[in-house]
């Protein structure tokens, strides 16, 4: 008796299983591999392209999602995740696919406007209520009165961004002087109250824990911040010069050919420079390159010098082997 | 002696009260509280808010696939394990030790090497996975990978609790009932089985509860793919990442009222064995 249920149990499971993967195979499916956080962006834009889509060529596409780190989410697609096209807030984890994989052209970057990364942000400030600091630029963070949260560069591009920008900052403002910039920075670290592991993290430790007069992530997520915790009471402080925080895309072409999506795939990635769509973008708090959008949405990001990877360190290769490599610059600032 | 040792302890009021209230107050923050929170975040925004999040779509197919993986967990698992302890506690035959060992891989390693183990071996760069991908099989990123990890570090549980019954119990019954001229199949179903019946649910408890809240291993293969690989654990940090504490803790309460109900079944389940025992003992008595 105690067989044949569980048999039957069995069958009924492989059913529901099977029955769950065919039942999407009518229409046209596109993966998505995309960086956490980013899945209201995208559940949006998704339902903005599913329109369009529909209106273009008559087919109905619906657009699967998969979230996580991205340097973790590019790892998978190396290890067989078919995604489709994939949506990062890191350059190098795109690079990766091509230099792990070889799933991506070389020059993939040239593929579309603007460097492949059709939206962009910065790294800004949040402050506590009134900003009781007076907290306006990089060089308040070094103050010893202030002391600022964000999350360790060692593991988290959020983290890694805030540290470059602050270096940015450091040799603009010494014009370049090496030995000062460091000691700027080492400050700067110095006056770091928690380093959490990401992003997520660090919020927990500004927010519910009250630690830090600062707390730095990009200036998409901040507002997220404030609608997540209204009580608060807490400001955006955009610094005057910040990082250029690109957040690139690709299709990923061995696998959007395999999956016979190429057309679509391109047409999805293609589709997110469009007016309507960098419109939807700037409404989550993206920096968008669309003139007329950013004429519209003026007033929400404040005007500031974004230096770009190249500036600051040459390329991201340069990057991380200067700053983030182990014993590398980043490591000796740190030592207190 | 036990009790003689505790009396002991409980001859001066003052060591028995700070110690109880010690233990009330560590149970009470370590585990009352945290639990009793998980559903005060999850109704935060009322019963409405609980039962908007818990019919979300991709809440709903996070359930389904958790309880699908189950479904077939638990059956895999149970067949496994009886068969397991069966032959190494009715057998004797070379390397029967190391066996007994090898069953207990899945517990000292941790889930996410688990995890990753199979990504090697399936995963698209993996020996057997490149194979794969060419006959068009997709293992890894998908719920047959899911199940594989999840049968993977659920497969002691059974086993576990069987052989040390087994093994006390003995084969006398066993032997009596060959000799009587059982075939193998009733011996099984008329002896053996009425005899293991508890611990086995026991085991399939466990299984069952491991299962479903499965994150190490089944993160590593699942691919995070909404709407299709995403386990309820998944999902709740998914939702907790987005900073939807809410939702995130909603699907987190469905967890714990599985640990709940299972903590139940588990006490009931304790109480029979303990009953079949001390019935045992007064039978050989």
């Amino acid at each position: 008796m105690k067989l044949v249920k569980h048999a039957k149990s069995v069958a009924l499971a492989l059913a529901i299983g099977l029955g769950s993967s065919h039942s999407f195979a009518a229409e046209q499916t596109l993966l998505n591999s995309s960086y956490d956080i980013a899945r209201e962006l995208f559940a949006s834009y998704n339902e903005h392209f599913a329109a369009v889509w529909k209106e273009k060529t008559g087919n109905t596409v619906e657009v699967r999602q998969s979230h996580g780190g991205s340097s973790r989410q590019a790892q998978a697609i190396i290890e067989g995740l078919r995604a489709d096209v994939v949506t990062y807030n890191q350059v190098t984890d795109v690079d990766i696919l091509h230099t792990r994989g070889k799933l991506i052209p070389a020059d993939w970057r040239d593929q579309l406007p603007n460097a492949s990364s059709p939206y962009y942000s910065t790294m800004a400030y949040l402050v506590r209520k009134g900003n009781p600091k007076g907290v306006s630029n990089w060089d308040d963070l070094a103050r010893d009165d202030v002391s600022s949260v964000f999350p360790n560069p060692k593991t988290s591009g959020n983290g890694r961004y805030t540290y470059l920008a602050a270096y940015g900052y450091a040799q603009k403002a010494f014009e370049g002087d090496e030995a000062k910039a460091d000691e700027f920075v080492k400050t700067f670290l110095s006056r770091v109250a928690v380093f959490d592991t990401g992003g997520r993290g660090a919020t927990t430790t500004f927010v519910e824990r009250g630690i830090g007069d600062v707390l730095i992530t990009f200036e998409s997520e901040v507002n997220n911040i404030i609608a997540e915790f209204p009580d608060h009471g807490f400001e955006v402080v955009v610094p005057k010069v910040s990082f250029l925080a690109e957040f690139p895309v690709a299709v990923v072409e061995r696998h959007a050919t395999r999956n016979g999506n190429l057309e679509l795939a391109k047409a999805y990635l293609d589709e997110l420079y469009s007016e309507d769509a960098q419109r939807l973008l700037a409404g989550f708090n993206y920096r968008v390159h669309n003139e007329v959008v950013q004429a519209e949405f003026a007033d929400q990001f404040p005007s500031v010098e974004l230096l770009t990877i190249e500036e600051i360190a040459g390329s991201w290769d340069d990057a991380m082997s200067i700053h983030f490599a182990n014993g590398a610059k980043l490591d000796q600032l740190q030592r207190r | 002696m036990q009790t003689r040792a505790s009396l002991r302890v409980g001859d001066q009021p003052w060591v028995k009260w700070s110690l109880i209230s010690l233990a009330l107050f560590i149970v009470g923050t370590l585990l009352i509280v945290p639990l009793v929170a998980i559903f005060v975040q999850a109704f935060g925004d009322g019963v409405q808010g609980f039962l908007t999040n818990i019919t979300d779509t991709y809440t709903l197919h996070a359930i389904s696939l958790t309880l699908l993986v189950a479904a077939l967990t638990i059956p895999l698992n149970l067949v496994f394990g009886v068969f397991l302890a069966w032959l190494v506690t009715r057998f004797e035959f070379p390397g029967r030790k190391l066996l007994i060992t090898l069953i207990d891989i899945p517990f000292a390693v941790s889930p996410v090497v688990a995890g990753l183990l199979y990504l090697l071996l399936y995963g698209s760069n993996g020996w057997l996975g490149s194979w794969l991908m060419d006959q068009d099989v997709q293992l890894m990123f998908s719920w047959p990978g899911i199940l594989m990890v999840t049968v993977f570090v659920t497969c002691p549980f059974v086993a576990r609790e069987l052989i040390p019954l087994m093994q006390q119990q003995g084969k006398e019954e066993e032997e009596a009932g060959v000799t009587l001229g059982a075939s193998g199949w009733q011996l099984f179903r008329r002896v053996t089985l009425p005899n293991i019946q508890w611990a086995l649910i026991y085991g399939v408890v466990l299984t069952n509860a491991r299962a479903m809240g499965e994150f190490g291993a089944v993160s590593v293969v699942s691919g995070n793919i909404r709407g299709e690989t995403n386990t309820l654990p998944l999902h709740v940090e998914l939702l907790y990442q987005d900073y939807n504490a809410v939702g995130a803790f909603t699907s987190a309460s469905l967890l714990a009222g599985i640990a709940l109900i299972t903590l139940f079944v588990k006490s009931f389940v304790e109480w029979r064995q303990a009953r079949q025992r001390r019935v045992l003992d007064e039978v050989s008595e």
